[in-house]
This record gives C-alpha cells, sequence and structure tokens, in this order.
C-alpha cells in the first residue's frame, strides 16, 4: 500500500532534495488562526505537515510546545476538534502528508479504534506519539498499522545499534531522528555527528529518515539537509508564532505571516541545501 | 501479549512487561528506554548480590534507625472503644518518615551503576529531604525539583534540602505543583540520562520503578508481621494507610496481600469532597496513562490531566501506583477518601490523645481509622502506618486553625 507519506518522499528523491517537516499545535493560539496557519503551509514551503494534539503534560516537550499546548487547551481545543480541522484541511489539499504529534493519554481516552478510524476518515497520514516506545507497540502502533496508518518511531542518540531494530521495526512512513537527548526546542545538535547518526540508521532501514529537535534557522535546516531526507522545524515556529501574538495572547494581523515567513526561510535553506554543498 | 500472573498470589507481579494486569507500563520518551531497560538489569542483578542487600541492611539499622516500632495506641484505643489500635512507627525514621526506605534502596543501586548526579522530584518535601540526605552521606550531586507553590507552602522542608547541600529547583509550569515537577525531572533526565539517576519517590512511574519502591518499603510490613507475631502471637485483623501515589501503603500491605484473614485499607485524599476539588484517583479518576505508566488519573472527559487538590502537599497527585489501581480491581484492597476537613480533626485528636503530631498525610489514615474501630470487636487487631511525623505541617494546621505562630 503507497501511502501519502510513501509519495511525497518519492517525489523528494526524484528532485534530489530534502523535505521540509513542519510542526505546529492544533488549536494554537486560537482555532481559526491554526487552521489559517495550517492551510498556507504547503504553499510556504513544507513537504509535510506535523499537526501537534495538545496535552497537559508533555514530558519531552519544551517550554515552547508546552507553552503552545496550555495556549490551546485554554482555548478549547480537544482531539475531536483537531480531527475535524484536518478533515477541513483535507478539502483543500488531497497531496500533502499530514502526520498527527502528542502523547497517548487524549487518545487512549477518546478510544483507540474509533480514534483510528476517525483520523483515517479525516484524512490523517500517520501518528507520532512520544510515550509509546516499541516495548508499548500493543497500544496504538500495531492496530494503526492494521487501519492503514504509518506509526513513526522517534529514534535517539541513545538508541544503539543493538536497539534500532526493536525501534524500526513496526516503523514506517519514515524515522524521526531526534539529534539531541533533550527536550524540543533545546540544544543546536552538532550537525556532523548527526549525519553519522543518519547514516548509521540508514544501514538499518531504506525508509527516510528526518532530523529534528533544536533546528532553528535555515542555516541549520541547510545543514541538517544535506544528509538527511528531511528536516523537521517545530519549537522555532511556534516560537514564530508566540512573537506575534498581542500583550494578551491574541493573534494578531502578522500572525500567520510569522509562521509562513519561517517556513519559507527554512525551505529555501532545505532546498538549496545540496547544490551550497557541491 | 501479557503472561499471566502466578496463581494463587497477589506477590507476583508485575509480569515481564512491567504490568500489573492492564495497569504499569513504560509508557516514556523513546530516550529513556535505553535507561529504563539498564535500571531493570541493574536492579535484579543487585536485589540477588548479598553484598548489595548486606550493604541495605546495616545502613537500615544504623543510618536509618530501623525496625521501626509497632506501638499499641492504648489511648487511642480507648478513645475509639472498638478494635486494638497498633501504630507503626515510620514517622521515627531517620529524615521524618518512610521515604528514606525506597531512597537509600535507589541511592545504593545508583551507586553500583557509577551514576553521581542525582534528580527527584517532591511535593511535601519528604522525599527531596530524604534524597538530599543519602547524597549528602554517600557524596552524590543532588537536584530536587519542587512546584514553586509547593516550595512556598512547604519551607522548611525547602530549607532543609538545601543545608543538606541540594539544589531546590522551584517549578514554575502548570499548578506548580508535584506533578509539574515530576515533568520536569522526566525533562531533566531525557537531557542528561547518560549520567542522571532519577530516585522517584513514589510507587508509580515506568516499570520497574513501582516494583522496585515497592520492594523496598515492604520492609514496613515485613517488620510489622514479625512485630505482629511477638506482640498478639498472630498476624493482624486489619491494616489502614494513607495513598498519595502510594509507597507507604504498599510497603505496609505487600506482605500481607495474600493472608485472605487480613482485611486491607487505603485511603485517598478527598479534598474539599469527591464531587468538588479533591486528589482522589481511584475514587473519583479513571484509567488512562501518564508519567511512564497506566493507572487510575484525574482528568477532563478529553484525558487532559487535571490538578489534584488536597490539605496535604503530599497527597495531591492525580494518579497512584499501578498496583494499587489493579488491587482496587480485583477487590484485594478497599480505597476509601477523607476530606481535608476529617483529616485535620484527625491531626488535632492524635496529638492531644497519643502525644504524637502526625503528617498530614498519615491525618488522612486517621480519620478513617476513627470511623472503622469503634465498628471492630475489641479482640480485632488494626495498624495504622503512621508514615510521617507532623512538624513539617504545623505552620500550615496553625494557619488554618486561625492562629498566628
Amino acid at each position: 500500500m503507497t501511502t501519502r507519506l510513501d509519495t511525497r518522499f518519492a517525489d523528494l528523491a526524484r528532485e534530489g532534495r530534502a523535505g521540509l517537516v513542519t510542526y505546529v499545535m492544533a488549536g494554537d493560539p486560537d482555532r481559526e488562526t491554526a487552521r489559517a496557519i495550517l492551510k498556507a503551509l504547503p504553499g510556504a514551503g513544507a513537504d509535510v505537515i506535523e499537526f501537534g494534539m495538545p496535552f497537559t503534560d508533555p514530558m519531552a516537550d519544551g517550554p515552547s510546545i508546552q507553552a503552545a499546548g496550555l495556549r490551546s487547551l485554554a482555548g478549547g481545543q480537544t482531539l475531536k476538534k483537531t480531527l475535524e480541522d484536518i478533515a477541513w484541511f483535507r478539502e483543500g489539499d488531497a497531496a500533502t502528508p499530514i502526520v498527527l504529534m502528542g502523547y497517548f493519554n487524549p487518545i487512549y481516552i477518546y478510544g483507540v479504534e474509533r480514534f483510528l478510524a476517525d483520523a483515517k476518515a479525516a484524512g490523517i497520514d500517520g501518528l507520532i506519539v512520544v510515550d509509546l516506545p516499541p516495548e508499548e507497540d500493543s497500544e496504538l502502533c500495531i492496530p494503526a498499522l492494521k487501519a492503514g496508518l504509518n506509526f513513526i518511531r522517534l529514534a535517539t542518540p541513545t538508541t544503539d545499534d543493538r536497539r534500532l531494530p526493536t525501534v524500526l521495526g513496526n516503523t514506517s512512513g519514515f524515522v524521526y531522528y531526534v539529534s539531541i537527548t533533550g527536550i524540543t526546542g533545546a540544544a543546536t545538535p552538532d550537525f556532523g555527528k548527526t549525519a553519522e547518526a543518519v547514516a548509521r540508521i540508514k544501514r538499518h532501514t531504506d525508509l527516510p529518515v528526518a532530523v529534528g529537535f533544536g533546528v532553528k534557522n535555515a542555516d541549520h535546516a541547510s545543514a541538517v539537509a544535506r544528509g538527511a531526507d528531511a528536516v523537521v522545524v517545530g519549537s522555532a515556529l511556534v516560537e514564530a508564532l508566540k512573537g506575534s501574538l498581542d500583550a494578551e495572547g491574541k493573534a494578531t494581523a502578522g500572525t500567520v505571516g510569522a509562521v509562513t515567513g519561517l517556513v519559507g526561510s527554512l525551505a529555501s535553506g532545505v532546498r538549496h541545501a545540496r547544490k551550497a554543498a557541491e | 501479549m501479557n503472561a499471566p500472573l502466578k496463581p494463587n498470589s497477589f506477590r507476583s507481579g508485575p509480569d515481564e512487561n512491567g504490568r500489573f494486569g492492564i495497569y504499569g507500563g513504560r509508557f516514556v520518551a523513546e530516550t529513556l528506554m535505553p535507561n529504563i531497560l539498564e535500571l531493570e538489569r541493574a536492579y535484579r542483578e543487585a536485589r540477588n548480590d548479598p553484598a548489595y542487600v548486606a550493604e541495605m541492611a546495616s545502613h537500615r539499622t544504623h543510618y536509618i534507625g530501623r525496625p521501626s516500632p509497632l506501638y499499641f495506641a492504648e489511648r487511642l484505643t480507648e478513645h475509639f472503644g472498638g478494635a486494638k489500635i497498633y501504630l507503626k512507627r515510620e514517622e521515627l525514621n531517620h529524615t521524618g518518615s518512610h521515604k528514606v526506605n525506597n531512597v537509600l534502596g535507589q541511592i545504593l543501586l545508583a551507586r553500583r551503576m557509577g551514576k553521581k548526579r542525582i534528580i527527584a522530584e517532591t511535593g511535601a518535601g519528604q522525599h527531596g529531604v530524604a534524597t538530599a540526605t543519602l547524597c549528602a552521606r554517600f557524596g552524590l550531586e543532588c537536584i530536587v525539583y519542587m512546584g514553586a507553590v509547593d516550595v512556598a507552602r512547604q519551607a522548611p522542608n525547602v530549607f532543609r534540602m538545601k543545608m543538606l547541600g541540594a539544589t531546590v529547583v522551584p517549578v514554575q509550569s502548570g499548578a506548580k505543583t508535584l506533578k509539574d515537577a515530576m515533568n520536569e525531572a522526566l525533562r531533566d533526565w531525557v537531557t542528561n540520562v547518560e549520567t542522571t539517576f532519577y530516585c522517584i519517590g513514589t510507587v508509580a512511574g515506568p516499570h520497574p520503578y513501582p516494583a522496585m519502591v515497592r520492594d523496598f518499603q515492604s520492609v514496613i510490613g515485613e517488620e510489622t508481621r514479625q512485630q505482629m507475631q511477638e506482640a498478639e502471637g498472630r498476624l493482624p485483623d486489619s491494616l489502614i494507610a494513607c495513598v498519595g501515589g502510594g509507597s507507604n501503603a504498599i510497603g505496609l500491605f505487600h506482605p500481607f496481600l495474600d493472608d485472605p484473614s487480613v482485611e486491607i485499607y487505603g485511603v485517598e485524599a478527598a479534598g474539599h469532597g469527591l464531587d468538588k476539588l479533591h486528589a482522589a484517583s481511584i475514587s473519583g479518576g479513571k484509567p488512562g496513562v501518564l508519567h511512564g505508566n497506566r493507572t487510575y488519573l484525574l482528568m477532563d472527559e478529553d484525558g487532559q490531566i487535571q490538578e489534584g487538590h488536597s490539605i496535604s502537599a503530599g497527597l495531591d497527585y492525580p494518579g497512584i501506583g499501578p498496583e494499587h489501581s489493579w488491587l482496587n480491581d480485583i477487590g484485594r484492597v478497599t480505597y476509601l477518601s477523607a476530606t481535608d476537613d476529617e483529616a485535620l480533626e484527625a491531626f488535632q485528636l492524635m496529638s492531644k490523645v497519643e502525644g504524637i503530631i502526625p503528617a498530614l498525610e498519615c491525618a488522612h489514615a486517621m480519620a478513617k481509622v476513627a470511623e472503622l474501630a469503634p465498628t471492630k470487636p475489641k479482640d480485632h487487631l488494626m495498624v495504622v502506618n503512621l508514615s510521617g511525623r507532623g512538624d513539617k505541617d504545623v505552620p500550615q494546621v496553625a494557619e488554618m486553625l486561625g492562629t498566628k505562630l
């Protein structure tokens, strides 16, 4: 079965360039603005979209994404609304892959079977659930694969060669390499080490490898894109959004542009990376 | 799938996946998994190593001051006019609570694993103080995460930790209480996983923590068995303990789970009442996934975690250890709850009648003793786990009673 993610990564390989994966939080800072951002992302240069499901206790996320989740929840965002937002996006875009990213509890409470059916119907392509390691695959990963959704796993610097096959076992769509041992939006990684890690993962799998955590600007994105199949940017976009809010934390006329402007710059960095390296 | 537990025993869990029935597990980020698997291996080796066991036994005797007495509370018994009430005096341990039993085990394990940086989270500060104490004793770096609200309401414990050389980090995120301190400790661990040992303070978190902490705390119940045999020549008829995360309770309960004649009660914090703000995860929550395990949690209908409320900073965690969730579902332990007001009343009664000022946490258990003891015959032997002393709560209680210190 060929999924939207497979198609998109095949297209990128044909074009000879890395992809840009952008993370934004559903419902942040309000539902309408988050929808406008979602809709504008492909045009701004996003090849794959990660849409954050807000959670009160995001234990692997840094302050930026944690705050974004709390803004979203304060505005009344729910998992049901997040799925509806994607169905709405799909009405105007049938090609851009969308991956939901978040934590397990809201999905568990929604009900795994019902969630997978609704996610599939909404046009979601894959799931990244941070607190479900391979040891807990029976919870969601295996049912998701059966339902025809990709399950994208995080590999980290602590995932050694002995453990990599376990991590890659049920992974599909792409592998998300977390470039640092740390939370989102933390330190800038050592891009030399990142490239080595991507090469190491590629010895174990044919899946595309996307690299994220700590990528903040076009130069970082360009550096990562030389060796990886895609670059993931999240906290920097969430920070750009936050910087555009007014004193009460409400969206302004500049909010959508603040995000798409940075996406455009990152996309340019990603697109020129391999040419620059030649 | 999960292998069934050994038949006819409530004591053989968790299974190899770290589950007690559907509860427990390892719901953590991939970054932590290699470390958690390493910890599991290290603990398995240590518990079978006579040198580790002997070292722990020696420190229990000479540093903590174990065994703690099993004290016949004659005046309380007379006061209630029913069951014969015994108090297991964990508040007499060095540092003032049962927390030190667990911290000793974990710190000795951290030393074996070569980890020199210890992190912990704390609510009331008892676990933080115990961790700071043993880090001082063994010359280890100690960082304690504590919600900013708790830092303010437990000032004496914060000062104690600093005196002991620990760094106390006030956590400003969320509701600034224990749940947020645990998130922040997990973030630290994700960031510094190679050098750092996370000393969890209760029987929650990813496998192997719930089982490991239970094993360290089971010394409470093991001593109680022996002491009750010596005092009365038989097993107790009932056990009762307060439950936040539930480490003091499981420590008392576990060695008795396979004795069907022993009634077992856990007491959660009902705060302002179960229909208002409270911290009773079993009585007022439902199963969900947080902080590495599946267990009963306080949450809204969308799976977002809610803050617990209790007069006691040690009980206001919105979850409970997974083994308790399982013991509740299979009916081996009965979980009750006591409100802030009931706890405050029991706090004063206990102080006046026995000359023992209990921690507000155990005052919750005492509140239910006040209900249960009068209904039992005079030959009924009831053991209450007095898990901590109330010195730390004196300023807070004074304020609630309208007294200016």
